[in-house]
């Protein structure tokens, strides 16, 4: 499916980007597009090749093969370019710590080019959109990490990118300083093409207007959040709590594994996983078998139910 | 003139740590007034001050090197380059920008060395003004030495490297000790280093015996030349990678 349009051109495109390391592939022959204002999320795990992406699209490091189109420049060829119009809060807290929060954001207004002037205008309108003006002179050192990660993406944000990179923005930080800084990503959304990396289910879920999911390299799923459970997932969960028996007979189950392979049996529950699930085929078979459901809850997938899939056929292959 | 911005953060980074102050400046000032006290009772002829000052004031670039080594392992570790390496700055930029905030440290250190040795009774003369077209090279040698390992080492291989470097600067320099006296494979390996070369150098000058600068001021020139061509190198190695 075509993601770009003349009405929303692509941001980035990425066509067989690659990246080994000597015998191992960090990234496997990625085609990517994002279009503009979009928020893209690039979900796996530790090693999935997340950060090597967002370094090569960064101009940071060089593809194997492959090439990469920023806003219509190739990171081969137009790599000064594209620095001038992009910006990346980097997974670790990259701020300058002797230097007081005001400091650090007028440093990096300069190094994109404003002058004094313009970048101490700048700095106070980014201290006063991450609500850090009462901190703005103090040495960014004495910050918790959560503050740190806030002034790291307004460091991000001043220089105005087109494309703004974010990688692992709340990585290590507590649960409700997790939830401001998604907050402020919230009010990014649809202003600036933005790329996120994590390894958060939910902060994908939460943040994302779509999502690829990388495994060792590979871009194994992409598209939006319900697209991927709708697509990706085994469909619904049902759960069928059956009364007044010591265990499940196994002609019943081996009856309803010839239709739902994924079939589990956790104590006198029965779990069944499919996109399309007969519920008075199973109550019938189970009937006949002599035994009796006393309860039925349905459970929708999850992204991580999504996740978790991908990964076991992953594995399997 | 994006570097200057850079520059000036750098300058600040080392100026607001107070162990800046303390090991670059108070220490070696302490030096001073420790061996000029020593020279009262024992007139060894390096502690008078006219041969200790420059002894002292090579001593005070040590810390520089490891200030300079420091910060820049510290910003790789804390992926502060990261950030640097994804803006526009050219690599002309990052290498002004990480060795122009030290040259004025370095004449700070040596006019605060001289300014403690003319109240110790060092005699105030235009060779004084003139010591700084030989600590002008060395200065840069130093800070090339300090990009150089900041580039190749994290930072607990620079405290410990450094720490190395700066007692091999106070003991081959012959700021504390006449190398000639010592003699043999220590006065060889002194003079193969540039530390030594420096401390005679400045010494003539103070003396005004400018003829016998050369040829201490060659090595430390080729010193400064290789070490800082090394660092450029290393320094583009780190952007590779």
């Amino acid at each position: 499916m075509e993601v770009c349009n003349t009405a929303a051109p692509c941001a980035i495109e990425t066509k067989g980007l690659t990246k080994l390391y000597k015998k191992r592939t960090a990234v496997n022959s990625l085609n990517l597009s994002i279009k503009q204002g979009e928020l893209f999320s690039l979900l796996g795990q530790n090693g999935a090749g997340k950060t090597t992406t967002i370094k090569m699209l960064c101009c940071l490091l060089s593809p194997t093969s492959g090439d990469a189109k920023i806003m219509g420049r190739s990171i081969l060829e137009n790599a000064a370019e594209i620095k001038q119009i992009i910006n990346v809060s980097p997974q670790e807290t990259a701020i300058a710590p002797n230097l007081t929060a005001k400091e650090n954001l007028e440093l990096v207004a300069e190094i994109y080019g404003s002058t004094r002037d313009k970048a101490k205008e700048k700095a106070n309108e980014m201290l006063s959109l991450f609500k850090i003006s009462d901190r703005s002179n103090d040495k960014a050192k004495t910050f918790s990490g959560g503050l740190q990660r806030r002034l790291s993406i307004a460091m991000a944000l001043i220089t105005d990118p087109e494309i703004l990179f974010l990688d692992e923005p709340t990585l290590g930080l507590d649960p409700q300083a997790r939830h401001e800084l998604w907050n402020q990503i919230k009010q990014l959304k649809g202003r600036k093409t933005i790329v996120l990396t994590t390894h958060y289910l939910e902060e994908a879920d939460e943040l994302a207007d779509r999502i690829g999911i990388l495994k060792n390299g590979d871009l194994v799923a992409c598209g939006t959040s319900s697209e991927l459970k709708e697509n990706l997932s085994r469909g619904k969960t049902v759960i069928i709590k059956c009364a007044g028996i010591n265990g499940i007979n196994s002609d019943a189950i081996d009856e309803l594994r010839l239709d739902y392979p994924n079939i589990n049996v956790i104590d006198c529950n029965i779990e069944v996983s499919s996109a399309t699930i007969n519920y008075y085929g199973i109550i019938d078979c189970l009937h006949r078998h002599n035994i009796e459901a006393e309860n039925i809850t349905t459970k929708e997938s999850s992204l991580e139910d999504v996740y978790l899939t991908l990964n076991k056929d992953k594995e399997a292959k | 003139m994006r570097y200057l911005s850079l520059s000036s953060r750098n300058a600040k980074e080392i100026i607001r740590d107070p162990l800046s102050a303390v090991l670059g400046i108070a220490l070696p000032i302490l030096m001073l007034l420790l061996f000029t006290t020593l020279d009262k009772n024992s007139a060894i002829e390096v502690f008078k001050i006219e041969s200790l000052t420059p002894g002292i004031i090579v001593f005070g670039f040590s810390f520089l090197m490891m200030f300079s080594a420091i910060l820049l392992a510290k910003d790789k570790k804390s992926a502060f380059l990261t950030r640097l390496f994804a803006s526009p700055l050219t690599a002309t930029d990052y290498i002004i920008g990480y060795s122009l905030p030290f040259l004025p440290i370095a004449f700070l250190q040596a006019m605060a060395c001289f300014i403690a040795a003319l109240i110790l009774g060092l005699a105030i003369n235009v060779h004084i003004l003139m010591s700084f077209v030989v600590l002008l090279p060395a200065a840069v040698f130093i800070i090339g030495l300090g990009m150089l390992l900041g580039s190749l080492l994290n930072e607990n291989q620079v405290a410990a490297f450094g720490s190395v470097l700066i007692v091999v600067t106070s003991l081959f320099s012959g700021a504390w000790m006449d190398l000639n006296m010592v003699g043999g494979i220590f006065k060889t390996i002194g003079y193969i280093l540039p530390f030594a070369h420096t401390v005679d150098a400045v010494r003539a000058v103070l003396t005004g015996d400018y003829a016998a600068i050369f040829p201490h001021l060659y090595w430390i020139i080729g010193y400064m030349v290789v070490t800082f061509s090394m660092a450029v190198f290393a320094f583009k190695h780190v952007m590779k990678k």
